[in-house]
């Protein structure tokens, strides 16, 4: 006698009010010792992305944070409903666009630093109307 | 109680959180095709722009002020305020998606003061999203919308808790201004001597319900604080769907026309299927341009009905053109064209008809393989012959912002 055992199913859904019915055979034989140790796939957007409905996708332009191992070319995760912290680098509109940089204090006034030798740190004039949008969480670059 | 919140002037905020520099600046969104004003910031209300009217017939106004103006971008309004909903969801259980910009919220059993409450639920969605919101608290979702309305006056947040405020925003809400009471009632209520919420609130409930159903009874007793109506959290079946657009071009070529036509129905059906539903009428429309005083105004229009009431792009769109046939007349500049499907029902409730075609079932197996096809490599790749492939009838955006949030190709730059 074979180990297979025949189960025919007839089973009535109700989906939504839509009455869908299934009717069909299912041979099943000794389940895959591997069931029980099946986990979701991994998601990259389950790693990337914490608070979907404040987060948001910036392209980069530019190489003033190269050393923070952020490239132009490079897209940016960022997360509006963060706070900034101590090195944090952040998204920030001044002078009417948007940069990414660090902001730290240097003596008593406020300045974007950069992560690139070759650029200095810029500081933030009051007029500038300066605003911090959201802060960075991850970057994405292209091996 | 209930909160309603409602985004303000949410079509330019979408566009200032893109484009921060917009803020403080007189912004605009206009309607599909660039024709009428929908969305205004407060400086462009300041400097006279009206809802709804011709953005061409302020030129004058738009050049004199530096007017930031844009098309509107449905698919960034459309992903912010899905993003703007399901934050709400952390302040209530239960959040009713009013409109693309509104929500009532079931606030039964939030404990904290109502107005910090209020506060941080606007302070989040400002942080998160960038967007600025109004906050009404009251009793019943009419008074909940008055109060909203008092909350754009006042620092954002605005709650009905005491008999006194109550009657003071019922006697400052001028009786137009109450949800559910349209223009004809507004007129009916002008003559009885009505002009405040307040008024409406005193009269005799025999006459409101005698004059104004009872719908018009429900209205009053939301006013005065007895809640009559519940958060309603399933989407209902909508009674009738249309697809009405105007062209990019005034067009007069009938095949132009009826590819448009065409294309309309089938986003009709599309929309019917989202839902389950199917219709029996098809109703059809074209006219000329309104706004231009030497040529005549022309409007047709036509219902038709199908054999069956249907879902299928063929059925509907075959309705739609021998509806569009009827009515068009050749040599005129037409300027917008509409379908839409009414009479809808779910799709469980069709009674067979006698003479039904065994062709119904191939008919749904084509529709259902069209929209799975459509659904991998994107809206019209298989289409109806009828649909045509000319972009001559189809929407001028010319001041299309960047799809921002759902293309890869479109994300906002920042300098590094």
């Amino acid at each position: 006698m074979s180990n297979n055992v025949k189960l025919s199913l007839i089973k009535e859904w109700d989906l939504s009010g839509v009455n869908l019915t299934i009717s069909g055979s299912v041979t099943a034989g000794f389940p895959s010792p591997a069931n029980d140790y099946i986990e979701d796939e991994l998601s990259l957007k389950a790693l990337l992305v914490q608070n979907k409905d404040a987060t948001f996708f910036f392209r980069v332009t530019g190489n003033s944070l190269v050393d923070a191992n952020i490239h132009d070319g490079d897209i940016l995760v960022v997360d509006k409903s963060l706070s900034p912290k101590k090195d944090s680098i952040l998204i920030c509109f001044i002078n009417g666009e948007f940069t990414a940089k660090k902001v730290g204090k240097i003596g008593k006034d406020f300045y974007l630093i950069p992560a690139n030798n070759e650029f200095k740190p810029i500081k933030i004039d009051e007029e500038a109307n300066f605003k911090v949008w959201a802060v960075v969480t991850y970057v994405i670059h292209k091996v | 109680m209930f909160a309603l919140v409602d985004g303000n002037n949410f079509y330019v905020s979408c566009e200032r959180v893109f484009n921060p520099l917009l803020e403080g600046h007189p912004v605009i969104v206009l309607s599909n095709n660039d024709g009428c004003v929908i969305s205004r910031s407060q400086e462009a209300k300041q400097i006279g722009f009206k809802m709804a009217e011709p953005a061409f017939k302020r030129k004058e106004l738009i050049e004199k002020h530096g007017v930031a103006v844009f098309s509107s971008n449905y698919t960034l309004y459309g992903d912010m305020s899905n993003r703007m909903m399901r934050t709400l969801e952390q302040f209530s259980p239960e959040v009713e998606v009013y409109s693309i910009d509104e929500a009532f919220l079931n606030l039964q059993g939030i404990c904290t003061n109502l107005l910090d409450y209020g506060h941080n639920i606007r302070a989040t969605i400002l942080k998160n999203l960038g967007l600025p919101v109004g906050v009404g608290i009251a009793k019943t979702k009419t008074l909940a919308k008055i109060a909203n309305k008092m909350a754009k006056k006042y620092s954002g947040v605005f709650v009905i808790d005491s008999e006194r405020r109550l009657d003071w925003a019922l006697r400052n809400t001028p009786i137009e201004d109450v949800w559910g009471i349209g223009r004809q009632y507004t007129k009916l209520l002008a003559k009885n001597g009505v002009k405040t919420a307040f008024d409406f609130s005193l009269l005799d409930s025999n006459w409101v319900k005698q004059h104004m159903s009872v719908v018009g009874l429900r209205t009053r007793e939301e006013l005065r604080g007895v809640s009559c109506m519940s958060i309603e959290t399933v989407a209902k079946a909508k009674r009738n769907i249309a697809t009405t657009r105007a062209f990019g071009k005034k067009l007069s070529n009938f095949t132009l026309i009826s590819e448009a036509v065409s294309n309309y129905a089938v986003r009709c059906a599309e929309k019917l299927r989202k839902q389950n539903s199917i219709a029996r009428f098809v109703t059809i429309f074209i006219h000329t341009d309104p706004f231009n005083p030497s040529e005549q105004y022309i409007y047709k229009s036509i219902t038709v009905t199908m054999p069956e009431p249907s879902s299928s792009n063929t059925e509907i769109v075959k309705a739609a053109l021998a509806g569009l046939e009827k009515i068009f007349i050749p040599n005129l500049r037409y300027k917008k064209a509409g379908v839409i499907v009414s009479d809808i029902t779910t799709e469980q409730f069709v009674q067979g008809n006698l003479f039904e075609s065994a062709n119904r079932e191939k008919i749904k197996q084509i529709t259902a393989v069209t929209d799975k096809l459509n659904g991998i490599f994107g809206r019209d790749m298989v289409r109806l012959a009828a649909q045509g492939f000319s972009n001559d009838w189809k929407l001028k955006q010319e001041k299309l912002s960047p799809c921002y949030t759902t293309r890869w190709e479109e994300l906002p730059k920042v300098k590094a």
